[in-house]
């Protein structure tokens, strides 16, 4: 393999991660608030459907693109809703969320199965494209992967940032001090959580009218993707650039699982394509590890020098989820 | 208190209601005549003895795995990785009868250690979640989630690798077993009477423990309030533990039934969504092990009915799915606004 295939396979690996990134960013500004929004995989594959089904309707991609946010923002409001206003655990709604939507979008989706409908033209940027290897990797893509370069940013500027950011940091770790400090705790948990939804929509379309064109039902060869992006969120540490660093590991492991497959045999495509899987296990390890009871006892118990260098390694793998994740908020 | 018990039968009423309509305009959208679409499931489900002996084949993995996380539940875990467990009490299960197959042993020990390999393998993926949980802080969903993956590779490194079918490896899975170790069923029946024999002991056991035994009642304590349970002397991770043991070696036993008696081979999706049709199961039934027999049945019956809508309105039979999805949805949220409702009055 020459090294100009190495670059378009790596160009690749950046557009199929934008989905993916879409969704995992929806869901990290969603869980930053407080809220587990754990309907992704139907969401997503509701969206991806919806969003299809819109364009070839329509003729418009813009507005397929917005239909999916659409779809994933009403499911993200049932989640909201359901806790926040009915005190309903998030997780079986959203669980409930996840396989309905799958089912619906397999149930709706037999018209649209198999057609070919509009899909998203590539669009290089002037000059910019033409930076030897940089060119062709970054700026020889599409509007959407673009975009999903731009969120990336936006998301952790917002985030870290902007002074709306640490309030919904806040309404995430202490929701009883922003509500002192005059945050309307409930109301923005909805306002962040459909915002996230709309990321998390956005995701369906993305490879449907893009990376993976068109409807094909079960064939289609997402279900599954919700799930995968719910783990990279964690493991993404509820930061944006980490995500988005778990994201491209995500599509680059996929993308080495097929070019392997030529060269190694023996093994499965199907193998490599979930070898992320083990390695997330692992990090979910590592970053929670250091909160475990015995792992302190063990520490106390090893010499001065080895415990602080142990000490040192595991702050820096930690990634603690927003202290009020999935705990409700009552003002009164 | 008589008052609120009317009201609490009216908003289950209402939530029933509401999912039926949007299941019924979701039809008239798809095009079909609702009426004759929700007839052709009841016939499909209940129109042979050929159906009503796939609804019985399908009831016993279901009842299985929502007898498992009825336990989990009760602990108050999220036992997500259930699928995965099934998945792994499968391939230990075809993993044991392939080692066995061409030995002198009786063919009924092959499977009952095929069997017990399953259960082994099940309750062995459990612990990995549980003790992901206990000693490393992992929430279980995450490396429940995690680990349903792992199986799924597993799986199909299996079934692609080592065990593939002489030639080529295929999605259509091992290399089916001799018939000599099928589970016996009935007379040209897919349906075999040991196999829901289980299942059905499986779940009363399950509903007796929970209801009167000291173990289950600890359980619930657990996770009821583990702070409060652990300060009263119940010793609380052991406990969540052996709800993670109990619910994997279920879900296995359910994974290798599914080999010995359904598909005598093992294939990728092999689970078919059981485990987490269980959790469906068990939130509909608000986690009371007395309705899960009859409402297992029932999902049972939908999903073996729907196949019928493909035939004769070309629609997809995904339909079981929404309507048992919309029925679980609706009921969650009817209890939240019936509790709404109670705090105001």
């Amino acid at each position: 393999m020459d090294s100009n295939m190495i670059l378009i396979g790596l160009a690749g690996v950046l557009a199929t991660a934008a989905p993916v990134l879409f969704a995992v960013i929806g869901e990290t500004i969603t869980e930053r608030a407080g809220i587990i929004n754990l309907s992704m995989n139907g969401s997503i594959l509701l969206s991806a459907m919806g969003g299809f089904a819109v364009a070839y309707r329509t003729g418009s991609l813009a507005l397929g693109f917005l239909g999916g946010m659409l779809i994933g923002m009403l499911v993200a409001f049932i989640v909201a809703f359901s806790s926040i206003t009915l005190h309903q655990s998030q997780v079986a709604v959203g669980f409930v969320l996840a396989l309905a939507g799958r089912d619906l979008s397999y149930f709706l989706g037999v018209p649209y199965m198999n057609i070919s409908g509009p899909v998203l033209k590539g669009l290089s940027i002037p000059l910019l494209k033409d930076i030897p290897i940089l060119g062709p990797l970054f700026f020889r893509q599409n509007l959407i992967t673009y975009i999903s370069y731009i969120l990336i940013v936006l998301a952790w500027l917002w985030i870290f940032r902007t002074r709306p950011g640490l309030m919904l940091r806040g309404i995430g770790e202490r929701p009883a001090a922003a509500y002192v400090r005059g945050a309307n705790v409930n109301l923005l948990r909805y306002v962040y959580t459909v915002i996230g939804g709309a990321f998390i929509g956005l995701a369906g379309p993305a490879y449907t009218l893009n990376v993976k064109a068109g409807w094909m039902g079960t064939q289609t060869g997402l279900d599954g993707i919700g799930w995968i992006a719910l783990s990279i969120t964690i493991f993404g540490g509820w930061n944006p650039l980490r995500a988005a660093f778990g994201a491209y590991l995500f599509s680059f492991l996929q993308w080495l699982g097929l070019v392997l497959q030529s060269k190694i045999p023996g093994v499965p495509t199907q193998v490599l394509q979930v070898a992320p899987f083990p390695l997330m296990i692992l990090t979910l390890l590592l970053v929670n590890i250091s909160d475990a009871e015995w792992v302190q006892r063990v520490l106390a118990a090893m010499p001065e020098g080895v415990r602080r260098l142990m000490m040192k390694l595991l702050r820096a793998l930690r990634a603690s989820p927003p202290a009020s994740l999935g705990v409700p908020f009552e003002s009164e | 208190m008589k008052k609120n018990t009317w009201i609490n039968v009216g908003f289950q009423i209402g939530a029933l209601v509401v999912a039926l309509l949007i299941s019924t305009l979701l039809l008239v959208a798809a095009g079909a005549p609702p009426l004759k679409a929700y007839g052709s499931i009841v016939s499909g489900a209940f129109g042979s003895l050929n159906n009503i002996e796939n609804i019985l084949i399908t009831w016993s993995p279901l009842l299985l795995t929502t007898a498992g996380v009825l336990i989990t539940f009760s602990a108050g875990l999220w036992n997500i990785g259930i699928e995965g467990q099934m998945t792994l009490g499968a391939i230990f299960a075809t993993g044991v009868l392939r080692v066995l197959q061409n030995t002198q042993l009786p063919p009924a020990l092959i499977i009952i250690l095929g069997t017990l390999a399953g259960i082994i393998g099940g309750a062995f993926w459990a612990a990995l979640a549980g003790a992901l949980k206990t000693f490393g802080g992992v929430n279980e969903i995450f490396g429940g989630l995690g680990l349903n993956f792992v199986s799924t590779a597993l799986t199909i490194y299996l079934v692609f690798g080592p065990w593939k079918r002489p030639g080529v490896g295929s999605m259509s899975g091992t290399q089916p077993f001799d018939q000599k170790l099928w589970l016996p069923s009935l007379p040209h029946s897919g349906l075999s009477p040991w196999a829901l024999g289980i299942s059905l002991v499986v779940i009363f056991a399950v509903y007796f423990m929970l209801r009167g035994t000291h173990l289950g009642l600890r359980l619930k304590a657990v996770g009821k309030n583990s702070k409060a349970a652990f300060l009263m002397g119940v010793p609380t991770w052991q406990y969540s533990m052996l709800a993670f043991l109990l619910c994997g070696a279920f879900a296995g036993l359910s994974g290798a039934i599914q080999v010995t008696s359904v598909y005598h081979r093992l294939l990728p999706n092999i689970s078919g969504g059981f485990g987490f049709l269980g959790l469906m199961v068990a939130m509909l039934i608000n986690y009371q092990a007395l309705w899960a027999a009859p409402i297992a049945f029932f999902f049972a019956a939908v999903n073996i009915g729907s196949v019928q809508l493909q035939i004769q309105y070309k629609l997809d039979s995904s339909f079981a799915g929404v309507l048992q999805d919309l029925l679980v949805l609706l009921v969650l949220l009817g209890e939240g606004a019936r509790q709404r409702f109670l705090k105001k009055v």
